[in-house]
């Protein structure tokens, strides 16, 4: 694969050409925090476009900022956050650009408000590999903004985009936890909360069994409405080494539930800053390293409304019969906010986001019991996340497939997407 | 945020990644910003950026810095600002060191830039500043200044003569009035090094050398290391015995 780091949009152009005319073709690539394959050409080229990172303009009464399409979410905070505005969605981590943010639609834990991240691109102009730009708004009649949205990054490189920040009145957040016994509670407890919460959340204990199956803890959240507008100093703690194996067996995920789940114990509530409660892995530089030098799988899917609490249910059984428990299970309801592209992940019901340490064909085999499950429910699985999505599933998934490739730069490509279209 | 007051910054060589890391520092203060350069259409980029990050006022001189008249040029862009605190002079060129080998050109257009050109404007600012009893110029100098090795001496020895211009201008201006320093990084994460491998201990980000360069305006120097532990790793360098240091392979 080879990588081109252009300061400068002038200098795109050429690249893109050069790129195209490699078998592989060209893509552009932003922070790769994606965890699987969308991210990377092999046997093409890259364009990173981090080096792509300035603002155009940015209104501070109404909150419209106009960037280049590189620059860092963590970047967008540290000028919109004095100014009394935040982003209008957020991932998990703020270390993912603009572009690449629009390229998945990403969501947050305000999906049930918000909708995904494409809801609030205003426009964006892209650099087809042939050289001719464009410009698409949200309004768009011919398709091409809905296909970029969660596209991607398969319609053109993004050179800038015009995204509405929200307002808030604090960088603090009003943060309350609250355990839950089982998936029914989960359910009740997300639907009261979805009502009068800007953000919620649920943190599942996957190795709980019986009727305490699903059992978790809820986090529902809001900002404050006052106090300080102060932006995070950077730094913390980072993992120096690859953990070793024995860390991640069934028993030590275990006992860290256990724990977990005893400390939250009983309803809290507090107020903290922005950056631990959207960004709380960010702290920890290279915390992937803490599943060994095997690496690990996400998987995350979302099922309708109607099956989700059968369908999880099954889910969180299957994992617990495999023994394969995950650290991070993350359970949220997404809303009817219907997302803009045509590849969007986010889609009304249940999404639940696990991760398992690589333990080779046991893990597989566990992942294809999940896609089973997901593919019967009618839900989908989240390439952003994906390194071993198989074909079928996604064709399953997204059935606007057809339409979206009529928009496909024909220069483009991605390891992902030739391994979906082969 | 417009400051009542804005520090009048003047960046020769804008559009390098140093320099532009450096003036997000200076927007973020309110200060007013001129930016130097040779592509008006991405000065004017970066200058919508620092406007859009609390630059008070953004002006753009698009310029080629081997002209020779500096000091008339540099007069003309003082009067457009209304007045001048900072200088960054930032402009240089990494050039083709296996070409400059064989072809004293090419060895010439990079002494031409990086030390002829940048001396006429140094001294330009030097004169202006030292009328002026006040101020701050910071100079870009580079490690490989303190020890000529093959891959990159030519290069080195410009920034090596820049090194010692700064010295004598602050000798000149003693301890009172305005301050000269010259910075010197270490290996960075920039356009100029594009196509290099990249990571590892040894590099650094064009944020961290410009937390340098701001605070080096204000205080300390003359010489400077970005990040400061290249002081004592060109300490080391610089230090070892020459029938040794040919045998290295670096
Ligand atoms: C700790 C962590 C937490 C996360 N939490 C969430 C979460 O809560 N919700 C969620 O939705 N996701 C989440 N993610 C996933 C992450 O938000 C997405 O993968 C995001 O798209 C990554 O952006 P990036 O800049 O790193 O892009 P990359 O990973 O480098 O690229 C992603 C895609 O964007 C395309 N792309 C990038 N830039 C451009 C451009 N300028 N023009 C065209 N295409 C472009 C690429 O081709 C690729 O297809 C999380 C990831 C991590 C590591």
């Amino acid at each position: 694969m080879r990588v081109a780091q252009p300061a400068f949009p002038d200098e795109l152009p050429p690249l893109m050409r050069q790129g195209a005319e490699l078998p592989h073709g060209v893509l552009a690539g932003g922070l790769r925090r994606s965890y699987g394959d969308s991210c990377i050409n092999d046997g093409g080229a890259l364009v990173e476009m981090t080096g792509l990172d300035r603002f155009v303009r940015f209104d501070r009464t109404t909150g419209l900022l106009e960037a280049e399409a590189g620059v860092s979410l963590s970047a967008i905070l540290k000028l919109a956050i004095p100014a009394g505005f935040f982003l209008p969605v957020t991932p998990g981590t703020k270390f993912v650009t603009l572009g690449g943010a629009i390229a998945n639609d990403v969501h947050g834990k305000n999906h049930h408000r918000a909708g995904s991240f494409g809801r609030w691109i205003r426009s964006v102009s892209l650099l087809r590999s042939d050289g001719s730009a464009c410009f698409v708004a949200d309004d768009d009649a011919t398709g091409l903004f809905a296909a970029t949205v969660g596209g991607l990054g398969l319609t053109g490189v993004m050179t800038r985009a015009t995204l509405q920040l929200a307002p808030i009145a604090s960088s603090n957040m009003a943060v309350e936890t609250v355990p839950f016994g089982n998936l029914g509670e989960f359910f009740a407890l997300s639907g009261e909360s979805d009502a009068s919460h800007d953000y919620t959340v649920a943190w599942i204990d996957c190795l709980a069994q019986g009727d305490k199956l699903g059992r978790g803890i809820f986090t529902r959240a809001r900002h404050a409405s006052d106090g300080e507008l102060r932006v995070k100093p950077p730094g913390g703690p980072s993992v120096p080494i690859d953990a070793p194996g024995f860390l991640l067996n069934r028993l030590s995920i275990a006992a860290f539930n256990e724990v977990y789940f005893r400390l939250a114990g009983r309803a809290r509530q507090a107020t903290v800053s922005y950056d631990p409660f959207f960004y709380p892995l960010d702290a920890i530089g290279g915390w992937n390293r803490l599943y060994g030098s095997r690496g690990f799988y996400q998987y995350q899917s979302v099922v309708p409304p109607s099956v989700a609490a059968d369908a999880t249910a099954e889910m969180l059984r299957t994992i617990a019969d495999a023994g394969q428990g995950s650290f991070l299970a993350v359970l949220k309801t997404f809303g009817d906010v219907a997302s803009p592209g045509l590849l969007s992940f986010p889609r009304q019901g249940t999404t639940l986001a696990l991760d398992f340490a690589n333990k080779g064909g046991p893990t597989l085999w566990l992942l294809d019991r999940l896609d089973a499950i997901v593919r019967q429910a009618g839900g989908r699985l989240y390439p952003a996340k994906d390194g071993r999505l198989p074909p079928a599933m996604f064709r399953a998934g997204y059935p606007a497939l057809d339409q979206f490739t009529t928009h496909l730069d024909p220069g483009m490509s991605s390891t992902f997407w030739r391994r979906m279209t082969p | 945020m417009m400051t009542p007051n804005p520090l009048r910054v003047l960046i020769l060589g804008a559009g390098s990644g140093i320099a532009q890391a450096t003036a997000r520092l200076y927007a973020a203060e309110g200060a007013m910003i001129g930016l130097a350069g040779r592509n008006a259409e991405r000065l004017t980029a970066i200058a919508a950026d620092l406007t859009a990050r609390g630059a008070a006022a953004t002006e753009i001189f698009d310029i080629d810095f081997t002209d020779p008249d500096a000091a008339a040029t540099l007069a003309g862009m003082v009067a457009k600002l209304g007045g001048l605190d900072h200088v960054l002079l930032a402009y240089g060129v990494l050039g083709d060191q296996a070409l400059a080998d064989r072809d004293a050109a090419a060895a010439l257009a990079i002494i031409d830039v990086n030390f002829r050109s940048a001396a006429a404007w140094m001294l330009a600012v030097a004169n202006l500043l030292e009328v002026q009893g006040r101020g701050s110029l910071v100079v870009l100098g580079s490690v490989a200044g303190d020890r000529g090795r093959r891959s990159n001496y030519v290069y080195g020895a410009a920034k090596a003569g820049l090194a010692v211009l700064v010295q004598g201008i602050s000798h000149r201006f003693r301890s009172v009035g305005p301050r000269v320093v010259i910075v010197k990084p270490g290996p960075t994460d920039t356009a100029m090094t594009a196509g290099m491998a990249k990571g590892g201990p040894m590099w650094a980000t064009p944020e961290a050398v410009a937390a340098v360069v701001r605070k080096a305006a204000d205080s300390g120097g003359p010489v400077v290391y970005a990040p400061g532990r290249w002081w004592l790793i060109m300490a080391i360098i610089r230090n070892i015995p020459a029938a040794i240091f040919n045998k290295m392979n670096f």
